[in-house]
């Protein structure tokens, strides 16, 4: 695969899960079940906005094509994005927007730690800069789940609940394709195998503290390297792109 | 009008603008969420080179998605083609990353007079992780009885907390 191919698709792949999570969580602006919550969901869809856009902005750098970040978020259809299919899970409940956000979070917060090494530049300083505010969101949500595993009868049933339906979406998340096998070898992207172990250790111990089980299910539904994704992303995306793309060229 | 005009080009004619008389300037413009710190005093305002007649300013944002950002560009270039300075270039940068230690002594000062508590010294440690919390001194009674209700508050870079001392609710400016 060719060098600037390879990095345009990972660097979509780290945007497009930034972005459509961000879309995720500003759906529950005005409905979190507390106003501190509802503040504090929406300032981390910011974070994740803030590094959506970067991301998109270096993509279409090193695609060179003349296209902007708007017109990548915007233009293009469910089958070009890359974001992982765990983000792009409803919202459900509350437990399991929490549950989602934990196994994102944590896995950002491994590979935010790898990728601040890469050999790219701008993919460093942007991790670094990130990596700050993840640190936060990883607090936010590890609290929850304990809170709510540990709680009441009802809490811990729903984010059982709610992991439970989750795991099988969290294989995708460590998919190595070529972009990867390109990217590896001049020191670029980050190998995803000392990441998922990381990732594991750390899921299992919060879970247990939790006194959650993690989920015995093997099955690992896999394809967001590929655009391949679950029926959820089409319905966000229609929302999200309605607007652009019935009033092209609207400008705020 | 022409008058005003000619005064205008004597006067850049009379003192070229230097990088230090430019950040002085742009020091003028204040953070758009907290007013009573400006952008250079903040740490967003990093650098400004003039380079063949065009004047490069270097920002950092505070935090990824401050929507501020945006309105800063646009004061900046406002202040400077005010001062006659249409060649600009506004560049925008990621690292080093933005961290609360860079900002000034002084500026703490006004954020605690201004009702938020200022960041408690040098960046975050694990700490966070783990779950131990800060504690500010209360920025109305100075007292350090006081408890984190959010970790997220009004603004990206705040989190809110309360005094159980006075009661009141504030804002403490997170470390990043
Ligand atoms: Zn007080």
């Amino acid at each position: 695969m060719e060098n600037q191919t390879a990095l345009f698709q990972y660097c979509l792949r780290l945007a497009d899960s930034n972005l459509i999570l961000s879309h995720r969580l500003s759906e529950w602006c005005g409905h979190g079940p507390i106003l501190e919550e509802d503040i504090a969901l929406i300032n981390i869809a910011l974070d994740f906005i803030g590094h959506g856009t970067a991301l998109l902005q270096y993509a279409a750098l090193v695609e060179g094509k003349g296209r902007s970040e708007d017109d990548l978020a915007y233009m293009r259809n469910e089958r070009e994005y890359r974001n992982a299919l765990l983000v792009e899970q409803p919202n459900g409940d509350y437990a399991k927007t929490i549950a989602r956000q934990f196994l994102f979070d944590t896995f950002q917060y491994h590979f935010y730690q790898a990728l601040q090494n890469s050999k790219d530049e701008t993919l460093a300083a942007l991790a670094a800069k990130a990596l700050k505010e993840i640190t936060y969101h990883l607090r936010h949500s590890s609290q929850w789940v304990l809170r709510m595993g540990d709680g009441t009868d009802e809490s811990h049933s729903r984010i059982q609940t709610a992991f439970d339906d989750l795991w099988m979406f969290t294989g995708d998340l460590f998919d190595m394709d070529t972009t990867d096998e390109t990217l590896l070898k001049q020191g670029i992207a980050v190998d995803l195998a000392p990441v998922k172990e990381k990732w594991q250790t750390q899921v299992s111990e919060v879970l247990q503290q939790a006194t959650l089980k993690i989920p015995d299910q093997t099955f690992m539904q896999g394809g967001s390297r590929d655009g391949r994704h679950t029926e959820h992303l089409g319905y966000l995306l229609a929302e999200m792109q309605y607007l652009p793309r019935t009033y092209p060229g609207a400008k705020w | 009008m022409v008058e005003l005009c000619l005064s205008k080009q004597l006067k850049i004619i009379a003192e070229l603008p230097t990088k230090e008389s430019i950040i002085k300037l742009l020091s003028a413009i204040p953070d758009p969420e907290i007013p009573v710190i400006n952008i250079f005093e903040l740490g967003v305002l990093r650098n400004v080179e003039l380079i063949n007649g065009t004047c490069i300013v270097t920002i950092t944002p505070t935090y990824s998605g401050c929507p501020a950002m945006k309105l800063i560009e646009n004061q900046i270039s406002a202040a400077l083609k005010a001062e006659g300075i249409n060649e600009v270039q506004i560049k925008m940068v990621y690292s080093p990353p933005w961290t609360t230690d860079w900002i000034s002594d002084e500026a703490k000062e006004k954020l605690r007079q201004y009702g938020i508590a200022p960041p408690e010294k040098s960046t975050m440690d694990k700490g966070i992780l783990l779950g131990k919390n800060k504690q500010p001194a209360c920025p109305q009674c100075s007292s350090i009885n006081t408890s984190m209700i959010s970790q997220f508050g009004s603004t990206a870079c705040k989190a809110l907390y309360r005094c159980n001392n006075c009661k009141e609710p504030f804002d403490y400016f997170k470390c990043i």
